[in-house]
């Protein structure tokens, strides 16, 4: 315990503290102090200091809450949750803290660890860069350099959705404060920190997908008229394309209305989607236009394995799975010889089979 | 009291440039400490419009929209994402270019909310325009003899789109720095195609009213003013078009004298700002 750390804790006892497991207050007969362990009445601020030496695991650790955290709740709650274990006394937590504790964040692994008394470090890299050492990675201490990071995927490819499982790897964020660290999640993850919180305080203001598209105007007014009271069937399907843990990190608490859930699995992630963001609101306005089309009936003549050829090929797609399939990989349908093969064969002039599209709206 | 700057921008889902310009922007104001947090927020990525303000700790917040003209999103879009409830177009008391700010509360969060105009109307950007052209000629003092076409998107849906183009050539025309000052659009007339029948002088800066350099400024406007056959390739600064030479400027909104518009902007409605601005320099005074 340094002179700061002491020189705050008298200072703060004038207006009383109590954190549940350190209690110190002060009037004009001197000092209380009340520890776990023991309870001190009326000290004098000498024997004030060497009961604070005393018991200093509980005074840094207080000092660290009241001076060196930040006071917002949402952001207090999320370091703690950082340091949480199973731990039930602050000397247990501090054992932990020395050794560092690691959690994740979508696909942030964070770790805090104890550096000096009653200081805390946080270190920041991608889950899957979780034993690589320091060196080895691209080292940061700004969290704004997380924007960049963001940006794009490990392919260069430009990420818009910045809680998709798309993050790229190979660079570390160190020795980071409280608020650093806050400030670095809640850059690669917007909000998510806000918005955790207030769904552990039941206040989470979810819109469901009806309201969501009912404030929509402009060119996204029109997604509200998919909804023709005719089910949600269509809005079952958004979930499941847009919404999966392998598309989006977030875990999904919209549903179709107050009164109607999804079936659609709304996924594991840590930190909660409270409505429908812009990409499905973006993407259900092309399906709005889509989904008016009528279904024609259309004959093709395909072989068993083009038909499977056919659905291998969408699943591939559907699964982002087309760059792992191997050039020499002909047993795989989406395997790109096979691909090209079945359009020499099939699509010669570009219609699958030969058959036209038949529309109903061509001029 | 805690302060705040939410810089409000379009963002996109395909360009992931759109964001650079408010990144940018936000840093150089971040610098100058005036603010206890200074936040980007977008209606195309995040943190969303509708999720920033709860991000924030601070008890006054001023919101101030990096769009070109006022209109759709700052009238609409911004003011109901944010959950301005009470927000009343009225309240801007505005003749198309002169929003001003107007104080709200939000409905999920407890601040005050100082919601202002965009930057592309306020005086100011006159001299970051005027700034461009001088940056893209290399000359300080570029004026004498030279055009300057200031270009907008234009649109017939919103007539403040149009106003806020030749509100500033207005201005700039006022000053009598330039030989000769026109306001151009691509999708309305007078356009930017015919860019060369506009002016009688040798030389034309033209400088594109965006915020972001994308589809419209690297592509469009390169094309329908004829300097390239292939905007992929680029184009010669200056290059000859029709005899005159062309001295082509990427979108405004890039110019790092923009964030001295986004902190008088705050300042306009109550932040305490920096005296002179990020450069150190008083904004430039009108002729008399």
């Amino acid at each position: 315990m340094n002179d700061e750390q002491f020189a705050a804790l008298r200072a703060a006892a004038a207006d009383g503290i109590d954190t549940g497991w350190l209690t110190a207050t002060s009037d004009g007969d001197g000092f209380d102090l009340e520890v776990p362990d023991a309870t001190y009445h009326g000290l004098t601020e000498r024997e004030l200091r060497e009961a604070a030496r005393r018991h200093r695991e509980y005074v840094t650790e207080w000092y660290f809450w009241a001076e060196l955290a930040p006071d917002a709740p949402d952001r207090r709650a999320f370091l703690q949750w950082l340091e949480a274990g199973d731990d039930q006394t602050v000397a247990e937590r501090r054992d932990r803290l020395t050794d560092g504790v690691v959690r994740e964040w979508g696909q942030l692994r964070i770790r805090v660890q104890t550096v000096e008394v009653g200081r805390r470090a946080y270190e920041v890299r991608h889950v899957d860069d979780a034993d690589e050492r320091v060196e080895g990675l691209d080292v940061h201490t700004d969290p704004l350099d997380a924007r960049d990071i963001a940006k794009s995927d490990d392919d260069g490819r430009y990420r818009p959705l910045s809680t998709a499982p798309t993050l790229q790897s190979g660079w570390v964020f160190v020795d980071l404060t409280p608020a650093e660290v806050v400030r670095t999640v809640d850059t690669f993850y917007p909000a998510t920190i806000a918005n955790w919180h207030r769904e552990r305080e039941g206040e989470l203001d979810v819109s469901h997908w009806r309201e969501t598209m009912a404030r929509q105007t402009g060119i996204y007014g029109v997604v509200e008229t998919w909804d023709r009271g005719e089910g949600h069937d269509h809005v079952e399907w958004v979930a499941e394309a847009c919404c999966a843990d392998s598309q989006c990190l977030k875990r999904r608490e919209w549903q179709y209305d107050g009164d109607t859930d999804l079936d659609a699995d709304g996924g594991d992630g840590v930190f909660p989607c409270r409505e429908p963001c812009s990409l499905v609101v973006s993407a259900a306005r092309r399906w709005t236009r889509l989904e008016g089309e009528q279904p024609q009936t259309y004959e093709f003549e395909l072989t068993p394995s083009e038909k499977e050829q056919v659905e291998a090929i969408v699943d591939a797609v559907a699964d982002g799975r087309v760059d792992e399939i191997r050039e020499g990989d002909f047993r795989d349908g989406a395997n790109r010889w096979r691909a090209r093969y079945l359009r020499a064969k099939r699509m010669p002039d570009g219609d699958l089979c030969g058959v036209e599209t038949e529309r109903d709206d061509e001029d | 009291m805690e302060t705040a700057l939410v810089i409000a921008a379009h963002g996109s889902h395909l360009n992931p440039g759109s964001s650079a310009p408010a990144f940018a922007h936000a840093d150089r104001i971040r610098a100058t400490g005036a603010f206890d947090e200074v936040r980007e927020a977008f209606w195309k990525e995040a943190p969303a419009f509708r999720e920033v303000l709860r991000t924030l700790t601070a008890d006054e917040v001023y919101v101030v929209p990096l769009f070109i003209s006022e209109g759709y999103f700052t009238e609409e879009v911004i003011p109901r994402e944010l959950r301005l409830e009470e927000w009343d177009i009225d309240a801007w008391d505005s003749d198309g270019t002169s929003a001003n700010h107007a104080t709200f509360t939000a409905s999920d969060v407890d601040a005050r909310i100082h919601y202002c105009g965009p930057v592309g109307t306020h005086d100011h950007m006159s001299d970051v325009i005027v700034q461009r052209a001088a940056s893209v000629t290399d000359d300080p003092d570029v004026g004498e003899g030279v055009g300057l076409a200031v270009v907008g998107h234009g649109t017939k849906r919103n007539e403040n789109s149009a106003k806020a183009i030749e509100y500033h050539a207005d201005r700039i025309r006022g000053r009598g720095r330039f030989a000769e000052v026109q306001a151009l659009f691509m999708d309305e007339d007078p356009e930017i195609d015919d860019v060369t029948d506009h002016f009688a002088s040798d030389d034309v800066v033209v400088v594109p009213l965006f915020i972001a350099d994308g589809y419209h400024t690297q592509e469009d406007i390169p094309e329908d003013m004829g300097l390239t056959d292939d905007p992929q390739s680029g184009w010669e600064t200056p290059a000859t078009v029709g005899g005159k030479h062309i001295w082509y400027a990427g979108a405004v909104g890039t110019e790092p004298l923009l964030a001295d518009v986004i902190l008088e902007r705050a300042s306009d409605a109550g932040a305490s700002v920096p005296a002179e601005g990020l450069d150190g320099t008083p904004p430039m005074e009108d002729a008399a």
